[in-house]
C-alpha cells in the first residue's frame, strides 16, 4: 500500500537512519512510504497563540500539498513533526474561521478542504497488528533488553498522542513482537529536555543522566525511541553527560524503526549506525544481532 | 490623423505619487526617463541579467503589490510606479576555502532560515519566477544540491529579502549554497584542471611569444596561421 511520507528536517541530517530504516522495514510489511512531493518544514513548534495563525501555514501547506497528489492520510516517523501537524490540523478542521483565513492567504494555491489525516507509523504498525509484525521477523532481538522511551510529544497532550499518555505500551508492545525484552523505566515519559539543547546543555545532560542511568541500571542494553530530537538529546549529548558525572556508563540509543530492520535482517547498510555518538554496532555483536563485517563507524 | 494614433498609445503612470502620460511601449525604466527621471542607482544591465531594477508596483484601487525588473517590465495602464535603489540585506561573511560543504554550514551563517513559516510571500515576489520558498526549505534541511539547482536562476535582486517576514535572506543563502556546491559537490571538468596546469607550466609561453612577435612584425602572416587553424568540432 502506498501511502504518503513526511520526513521532516531531521531525518534528512541528524536522523539519517531513522529514515532508511523505516522506509526498508516498511516495505517488508507491504506499505511504501512515499516522501511527500515538496514538503515544508512541519512548523516546529505548534504555536499555542490562539490568533497567532502565520506558524500553522507551514503545517497547513503540507496537509495542501497532500490533497493536492489526492490523497487523504500523511504519515510521519519524528514525533515532533506529528504532533505539529496533527494539532494544526485539529486547529481548522475545528474552526472553519481560522480556516478560512489562512485559506485566504494561500492566494493562487489550492485551499485546505480539512480531508488529511495525520498518523504516525507506530498507529500503521498497531492497526496492522504486532502479531503479523512478529510473523515477517527473520532474526528475533533475542538477548537484547530494551528500555522504550517516549519522551513527550509522542503521548501528549492526550488528544493528539497515540497511547495512553500516563501509561503508554505501543513501544513495549512492538519491541516484544520482534523478540527483545523490556524494562519499564520510570523516566520514560520525561522530558529529553528538547530545544534546550541549543543553549542548556548541561541541563539536558542532567536529565538524559537520570533516564539513561536508570535504564542501565535495570539491565537495559540500550534505549528504543521514535523522535530524532530525543535522540539528539538522550545520544549526543552523552558527551556532555560524561562530563558532568563521571561514573556514567554510556549506552546506545536506537530508533523503533533500526530495531524493525535488525529484526527484519536486511542488512547493515539501512540502519545508518556511522552518525550515532554511542556506538550499537559492539553491542549487537555481542548479542549476534549483527555479524562481523566492515567497520561501519566513521573516526569521530 | 498620425497624431492621434500616437496618443492612443499613451497610458496614465503615477511615479511616486506624480501622474505622467507615457508610450505604452515603454519598460518601467524607460517611462521614467520619459517622465524626466534619471537614474544614478537601482539600474545596471537594463537586459534582465543584473538584477539592479527591482521594483514594486501597484495598480490603481487594487491592493495587491506586485513585483518586477523595472528593465524587463511594460508600463500598463494605471501603474503606481517607484523604485529601489538598494536592499541593505544581511550578507554572512566567509571564506569560501575553510567551509566544508555541509547542510550546517548554512544554518551556522544564516541562523534566520530556521525562522521559515512557509508563508510563501518570498515565492510571490520573485520577477524570476523561482520557487523560493522551497529553497530555502532545502536550505533548512541542509540540502545543498536542491537549494543550488532551485536558485540557480536568481539575480540577487533582493526582492525575497524585503519581502519575508521572518527576515531571511534567501538570496544570499543561496548564493552560500551554489558557490558550496560548485567548488566541492559539482563533479569537476577534469580536462580543465588538466589545462590550467599546463597553463601554470609555461607549455604555451613560446608558442605566445612567437605570435606576440608577429603582431608587430607580420600581421598578415599571422591572420593566414589564425584562419587555417586547426578547429576540433564536437
Amino acid at each position: 500500500m502506498k501511502i504518503p511520507y513526511f520526513p521532516g528536517c531531521s531525518l534528512k541530517t541528524i536522523g539519517e537512519g531513522f529514515e532508511k530504516s523505516a522506509i526498508a522495514s516498511a516495505a517488508i510489511l507491504d506499505f511504501e512510504l512515499e516522501e511527500l512531493p515538496r514538503w515544508v518544514c512541519c512548523g516546529t513548534v505548534s504555536s499555542l497563540t490562539t490568533d497567532d495563525l502565520m506558524h500553522h501555514l507551514a503545517p497547513i501547506r503540507n496537509l495542501i500539498r497532500v490533497e493536492d497528489i489526492k490523497e487523504t492520510q500523511l504519515v510521519t516517523l519524528c514525533s515532533v513533526c506529528y504532533s505539529t501537524l496533527k494539532r494544526s490540523n485539529a486547529l481548522v478542521k475545528n474552526d472553519p474561521e481560522k480556516l478560512k483565513t489562512m485559506n485566504q492567504f494561500m492566494d493562487k494555491e489550492n485551499e485546505y478542504q480539512g480531508s488529511v489525516k495525520v498518523l504516525h507509523f507506530l498507529e500503521l504498525l498497531r492497526e496492522m497488528g504486532f502479531d503479523k509484525i512478529k510473523e515477517k521477523v527473520k532474526k528475533p532481538l533475542r538477548g537484547l533488553t530494551l528500555s522504550p522511551y517516549y519522551g513527550c510529544l509522542l503521548v501528549r497532550p492526550k488528544e493528539f498522542g497515540i497511547d495512553n499518555p500516563e501509561d503508554p505500551t505501543i513501544l513495549q508492545e512492538l519491541t516484544k513482537a520482534l523478540g527483545a525484552d523490556v524494562i519499564d523505566n520510570p523516566y520514560q515519559l520525561k522530558c529529553c529536555g528538547s530545544y534546550h539543547t541549543v543553549d542548556k546543555p548541561n541541563l539536558v545532560a542532567d536529565l538524559g543522566y537520570k533516564i539513561l542511568t536508570y535504564a542501565r541500571n535495570s539491565g537495559a542494553d540500550a534505549l528504543v525511541l521514535s523522535c530524532p530530537l530525543c535522540a539528539f538529546n538522550l545520544d549526543n549529548r552523552q558527551r556532555e553527560i560524561k562530563r558532568q558525572y563521571p561514573d556514567f556508563v554510556e549506552i546506545p540509543i536506537l530508533y523503533f524503526t533500526q530495531l524493525m530492520a535488525l529484526a527484519f535482517d536486511l542488512g547493515e547498510e539501512k540502519l545508518g549506525f556511522d552518525i550515532h555518538y554511542v556506538d550499537p554496532v559492539p553491542l549487537l555483536k555481542e548479542k549476534q544481532l549483527l555479524i562481523d563485517s566492515l567497520p561501519l563507524i566513521k573516526e569521530k | 490623423m498620425e497624431e492621434e494614433a500616437e496618443k492612443e498609445k499613451m497610458v496614465k503612470v503615477y511615479i511616486m505619487g506624480r501622474e505622467f502620460e507615457v508610450p505604452a511601449t515603454l519598460n518601467i525604466v524607460k517611462a521614467f526617463e520619459y517622465a524626466g527621471y534619471r537614474f544614478v542607482r537601482g539600474i545596471g544591465c537594463r537586459g534582465g541579467y543584473c538584477g539592479a531594477c527591482a521594483t514594486v508596483y501597484r495598480f490603481k484601487d487594487d491592493y495587491r503589490l506586485n513585483f518586477a525588473l523595472a528593465c524587463q517590465k511594460a508600463v500598463e495602464d494605471g501603474m503606481y510606479l517607484t523604485i529601489l535603489p538598494f536592499v541593505p540585506a544581511e550578507k554572512a561573511q566567509y571564506e569560501l576555502d575553510k567551509l566544508k560543504p555541509r547542510g550546517t554550514v548554512l544554518l551556522e551563517l544564516y541562523p534566520e532560515i530556521a525562522r521559515c513559516v512557509a508563508c510563501n510571500t518570498c515565492t510571490k515576489a520573485c520577477p524570476q519566477e523561482l520557487e523560493v520558498m522551497d529553497y530555502v526549505q532545502a536550505a533548512i534541511r541542509g540540502d545543498i544540491k536542491e537549494l543550488s539547482n532551485l536558485s540557480f536562476d536568481c539575480i540577487q535582486c533582493g526582492l525575497c529579502a524585503m519581502r519575508c517576514p521572518a527576515e531571511i535572506v534567501p538570496y544570499n543563502v543561496g548564493q552560500l549554497a551554489r558557490r558550496l556546491y560548485g567548488k566541492y559537490v559539482a563533479p569537476q571538468a577534469k580536462h580543465t584542471h588538466a589545462r590550467v596546469e599546463e597553463i601554470h607550466a609555461c607549455v604555451f609561453d613560446e608558442e605566445l611569444d612567437n605570435y606576440s612577435i608577429l603582431v608587430k612584425e607580420d600581421v598578415e602572416k599571422l591572420k593566414k596561421i589564425y584562419v587555417e587553424r586547426e578547429i576540433k568540432v564536437g
